[in-house]
This record gives structure tokens, sequence and C-alpha cells, in this order.
């Protein structure tokens, strides 16, 4: 039965028109996947000695298990935000002769597989082995790497219950941070030292490898509790068809003062605010926003001002870089509708500059407040601004013009690379890159102020030919016309 | 008013239409049959400039449909539910379609009652998005929306399809009204023998792309239709 399961989940995979269209993002997935497991190998092999020079007084076993609370906060909010339960197309199997049983087990077996679970490995193995070296008791680093492995599994089964407790609620990361905040800042204050518990804990087990069992209990008992929830939706009524909600009607008056390009605003609000993935793409918004404080606070940044500019173009051109990249593909699920229906192309064009260049001022003005951090920083982002507006907004409407991915509304955005092209990996150069370049070369061959006159002219140049050059992408939209239908058509 | 001449479409080698001359008049109800495969949907897909021909062309109203966009103020179509806009509710989605074709809100207000018989309650008045809705009533809000703004052409692929038995009476009642007055052409294609007899007064049959039969309906028509198709 089980070699049914994968030979269908194998099928899935690479028949997908996703999978066979765009290999390269795989491949920067694989990227990414040799990072982490590089990074990880070097912890766990730098931990030991690192530890022992900066702590010589302190055992470094000791102190990485004072440091496994937050790794379990941390590791169930990774977990939380990034790794999906993998479900199955359940609704086909539902009446053939499977036990449900079977079913869920399936499920839940094959999340014992992900990369999450191995992940940790990478850094618990090559620390034990060098806690062997160091000569610790081999009973106490076998059962104390046992622990952590089931610390693993553990969490990962946690994840899932905590995902079906919270899955009905909008908002559901919410209460979750709420509740490892609160939990990380009782620790991190001392009122209650959850790490101290946890490392006692620990200790407790490694020196007496039979309470081992009560942590299998423990893995036991989440599994049985995931078991049961996932049995329970497996009816198409609960897992397939999805709750739905009372609708609400807006209207958005204001768009009216745009004249024909209104009934476009008007749906982009609807679409943004309406799905699951725009909308986690607007909370997203407010990373953008505060963006700029990972770097201002810190004197060596200020040094650098080529950032500024960098950081004016993404924190005001957060919306245009996210909303931007998928024009016209936000409008793939009804882009026949569209294209047999009477309109200038060239009026739906326009409606999403307008709508873009709205967010950029907003995003521009929400962040005046890094005056803060010096005049400089403020005058840069003004004139990030102006670019924004006049020359990336172009740069990007005719990205889209490549657009081949259809996307589905109903996922979330975090991590999410459906409709995502080698195009907009590409686009970034352009749109990030360059201004950057540009002005901290003229800043560092001239001065500050032209380099900041320069950013601001291009600005105005774009916006000057702004009809013209927006002739120039519906066209280049409208040759495409009969590629992007049949590869909207298409499911990924 | 629309004519179709040394019309093909090939994928690759298949030639999946082959229709070297077809006319339809100003007025008409024309009906499109036959078997899965035989070429329904992309001979509409063609009509509406959403697949490019292999050789040939379709002219609306003397309107070559891919080399000029002037057809689209006067067609109305429904095609299947990826015309929808799963976020909207019927009323907003009514109301964009009906911007696009010059309507305002009181219009399409005014347009949409007199299809409350039609609707039978179950679009307007829930409070749902259009994703929500059952596929039949998917279908009630697609031909409605289709129908919008004066058309004088309407395309409808399998309008009868997931439809209960009552809404396919109204249907028919109102595709018959609609093309009383030899005003409006309407072309619909449908896998239900009786119900394309019953509304069109032409009926085309195709196999694999072409057009084998070509009737204008008589009482035979039925019979003629069935044994055909009861091989």
């Amino acid at each position: 039965m089980i070699k049914h399961f994968l030979r269908l989940e194998w099928k899935q995979y690479f028949r997908s028109p996703y999978w066979e269209k765009s290999i390269g993002v795989k491949i920067l997935m694989g990227f990414f996947a040799l990072y982490f497991i590089g990074m990880f190998t070097l912890m766990g092999l730098a931990l030991y000695p690192g530890l022992k020079k900066f702590f010589p007084e302190q055992d470094p076993l000791t102190i990485v298990n004072q440091a496994i609370f937050y790794w379990v906060i941390g590791d169930l909010m990774m977990r939380f935000f990034l790794q999906k339960l993998p479900v199955m197309s359940v609704k086909p199997l539902l009446v053939l002769p499977v036990k449900r049983n079977k079913i869920v087990n399936y499920v839940l077996m094959k999340s014992v597989f992900s990369f999450f679970n191995f992940l940790p490995l990478f850094a618990v193995i090559p620390f034990g082995v060098t806690l062997l070296v160091k000569g610790y008791d081999a009973s106490m680093v076998w059962s104390w790497m046992g622990v952590l492995f089931l610390f693993t599994h553990s969490i990962n089964q946690l994840n899932f219950t905590i995902d079906h407790l919270l899955a009905k609620t909008e908002m559901s990361f919410l209460p979750l941070i709420g509740t490892l905040g609160i939990l990380a800042g009782l620790n991190h204050y001392e009122i209650i030292s959850f790490s101290g518990l946890l490392a006692n804990g620990i200790n407790g087990v490694i020196n007496n490898p039979i309470y081992l069992l009560v942590l299998v209990l423990i893995l036991v008992g989440l599994y049985l509790i995931n078991f049961k929830n996932l049995k329970g939706k497996l009816f198409i009524d609960s897992a397939v068809k999805v709750k739905t909600k009372d609708a609400k009607t807006s209207d958005y008056t204001w768009t009216r003062r745009f004249g024909d390009m209104a009934p476009f605003m008007q749906l982009d609000l609807k679409l943004i605010m309406r799905n699951k993935r725009t909308k986690s793409t607007m909370f997203m918004m407010i990373i953008g926003l505060v963006y700029g404080l990972f770097f201002y606070p810190q004197p060596m940044y200020r040094e650098m001002e080529f950032m500024f500019a960098f950081i004016g173009i993404f924190s005001t051109g957060f919306f245009l870089i996210n909303f931007g990249q998928f024009i016209p593909a936000w409008d793939s699920n009804y882009y026949k509708m569209l294209m047999s229906q009477n309109f200038k192309y060239e009026r739906y064009l326009e409606s999403k500059f307008v709508l873009m260049s709205i967010s950029v001022v907003i995003l521009f003005v929400l962040g005046i407040p890094y005056v803060f951090f010096g005049w400089k920083i403020l005058l840069v982002h003004f004139a990030a601004m102006i670019y924004n507006i006049g020359v990336n907004s172009h740069i990007i409407m005719y990205g889209g013009s490549f657009n081949r991915k259809k996307i589905n509304l109903d996922q979330k955005a975090a991590f999410n690379y459906q409709g995502t092209g080698a195009v907009q990996w590409l686009i970034g150069i352009p749109l990030m890159v360059l201004p950057m370049g540009l002005f901290g070369l003229i800043n560092w061959l001239v001065n500050f102020e032209v380099a900041v006159t320069v950013l601001i002219s291009l600005g105005f140049l774009g916006i000057a030919f702004h009809q013209k050059i927006m002739k120039a992408i519906t066209n280049k939209y409208l040759s495409s016309k009969y590629k992007m239908i049949h590869a909207f058509d298409q499911e990924n | 008013m629309i004519q179709t001449i040394e019309l093909s479409k090939k994928y690759g080698q298949a030639e999946v239409l082959k229709i070297d001359s077809l006319e339809i008049p100003k007025g008409q109800s024309f009906g499109l049959v036959g078997n899965n495969g035989a070429g329904k949907t992309t001979y509409f897909n063609l009509l509406l400039d959403l697949i490019r021909p292999t050789t040939g062309s379709i002219s609306n109203n003397d309107i070559t449909v891919n080399q000029s966009e002037d057809w689209k103020t006067f067609t109305g179509s429904f095609i299947d539910e990826s015309f929808l806009i799963g976020y909207l509710t019927p009323q907003e989605y009514f109301e964009f379609i009906g911007d696009l074709r010059g309507m305002n809100k009181a219009d399409v207000n005014t347009y949409l009652s007199d299809f409350k018989e039609f609707f039978n309650g179950e679009i307007l008045e829930k409070k749902k998005y259009l994703r929500d809705l059952s596929k039949g009533n998917q279908k009630k809000a697609g031909i409605v929306a289709a129908m919008m703004g004066n058309p004088e052409v309407i395309i409808l692929d399998e309008p009868f399809a997931n439809l209960d038995p009552t809404t396919q009476i109204r249907l028919k009642k109102i595709l018959k009204t609609l093309t009383e007055n030899r005003e409006v052409t309407v072309l619909i294609s449908s896998h239900d023998l009786s119900h394309v007899t019953e509304v069109c007064e032409r009926i085309v049959v195709l196999d694999k792309g072409i057009v084998v039969k070509d009737i204008q309906r008589s009482a035979e028509t039925l019979k003629e239709l069935e044994s055909y198709f009861s091989v």
C-alpha cells in the first residue's frame, strides 16, 4: 500500500508543469539546504572548542543544555511558518478500499522524513562525537544525543498539533508568537527559569538513561493526538472543502476619481484584502517598513551612505516589488475572461501603476521617522521614492510581461515560490542593485548632493516619459497574450 | 454575423479543428454538438481570440477577431468557471463586468432584477464569494454576466451542464426570448441533444474537428441526431 502512496507522490511531484519548467527554483532551494547543512555542521564542530575558549570555567555540555530551551522555541517558530503538514490529495482515496488509519499513518510518517528533522542532527552528531573524544562518559553522550533526537521529533509532532489548534483562526500566528514570547520573556527575566528547568531535566535523563522512556512516551502521545485530529479531518466536508465565511461587500468609492481605471483598482484592492497570499504579503510590509531599523541604529552602517539608497528603495518599494513582480499573474485565474472583455489594456496596467505609486508614497511617509537617524537618510529615501515611481515601477511591469506562471491565491506567501521564475530573481538586480551602485559610485566620485540629484532626476525622467513607456510595455503584454492565456490555464 | 473561413487549429501534428467555411447569420440561434474532443470549445476559444488559429480566420460582424479587438464591445461569453473572479461576491462581479460594458450601478441593478426568477434566491442574497458557490450557481452567475450590456453575440459553452432541472427550463426560456426578434445571435454548445434541439434553430455536428452535419431544425431533428450518435 505504502508503495502505491509513494508512487502517487512521485508522479504528483514530477508531473506538475511547475517542476518541468522551473528547475532553477529547485536548484536554488537545494543550495539553501546545503548552506544550512554546512552551517549546522560547522556549528556542531566549533561549539565545544568555542565554548571552552570563552567560558573555560564551565562545562560546555552544561552551557549547551541551558540553551536548549531557546532552541526549542526557535525551532517551533520556524517550523510553524515554514513546514507544512504533508497532506496528500486524499479526496480520491477516500472512496477506495484503503483503511483511513493507513492514510493517516502514512501522512504522519512522511513528516518524520522532513528536512527539518534532519537538520539538527548535523549539529548534534559532531558535537556528540567531540564530547566522546574529550572523554565524556559514552552512555551519557549517547543518551544526550537520544534526548535531542526525541526532542526534534516531538517538536515536529507538536507543530502539527498547534497547527491543528490554530488553523481555524485568521491570524493564526499571533497566539503562538504571543505564547512563545511570554515564555521566553519569563525565562529571560528569570521569573521562571525554563531553561534551567529544562537543563536539569536533560541532566537527569542523561545520568539515568531509563528516563528516555518518558520522552518516548511524550512523542507517542503527541503522535496519537495528531492521529486522532487528522483522522477526524478525513471527510470531504472538513478536510477538502474549506469552510466559508460571510462575504463582506466593500465599495472603495474613493477610487471613482480615477475614472476608467476605477474598476481595476477596486478589483486589485479586493484581491489584496480577500486572499490569503496577498494578505500575508501585506503583513510582510511591516517588515519592509522597519527594515531600516536593522541597520540605522548601528553607527557602522550610518557611515556607509550607499546603504541608504538600498534601504530606501527596499522600504519604500516593498509593496511595489512584492505586488509588481506578479503582474499579471495575480489575475491568472480569470485572465481568459479579462481577455474577452472590452477594455483598454493600457488602463489595466495604468491602474496597477497608480496603485503601486500610491503605496510607495505611503511607505515613504510612514518612514519619515527615520529622520531621527539623520536628515541625509530622509533625503535619500525621498530620492528612492521618486526613483521607485519613475523607474522601478516601469521595470517591474516590463518584467511582468514574462510571467508565465499561475498563482493560487489561497496559499500563504512566506516562502511560497509559486509563480516565481528566473525573471523574478533577475529583476531584483536592476531594481535594487543598480540604484544602489549608481548612488554609491556618484557619492564616491562626486558628492552626496549630486548622487541624490541623479536618483531624483532619473525618477522624474521616467515620470515624464510615462505615457510612452507604458505604450511600449502594453504592446509587450499584448504580444504575449496567447502564451499567457495558455500558461495560466495550467495547474501547478 | 459570424464567418469562418479556412479555419484550422493544430497542436503539433494533431489537427483538432478544421472548418472550411461556416457562416452564422445575424439573429440565429446556433447549436454545436459533438462528442468529447470534437472541437467545440476550441472553436469558441478561437472565436474569442483566446487561442491563435493555425490557418484561416473568423470574423465577427466583419471584424477579424485576431486583428482587431472591436468585436469585444458587442460580444458576451461564458466558457467555464475561469471566467469568474472567485474573490468577488456575485453582486460585485456583475458591477465589475457592467463597468467594463458601460453600465452604471443602477443599470446593473435594473438588469439583475430581470433575473430574480433565474437566480432563485441563491446568488444575490447569499453572503458568499463566487469561489464558495456551487458549480451550478457559479454557472448561473457566469451566464447572466455574459448577457450584460446588450451584446449582439452571446457565446455559451455547455450552459446546461451542472444546472438543476428548473434552471435548465428557465434558461431555455431566456435563450428563446433573446433570439425572438432576430437581433441577438446566440451560440451554444451542448452534450444534451434534446436541449439543443429545443433552443437552437440550426445545429452543427462536429466530429474530430470536422463539420459532419449542418441541420436546420425540424420535427425530425432530435431523432436524426440520436440515430447519428447511437453508434
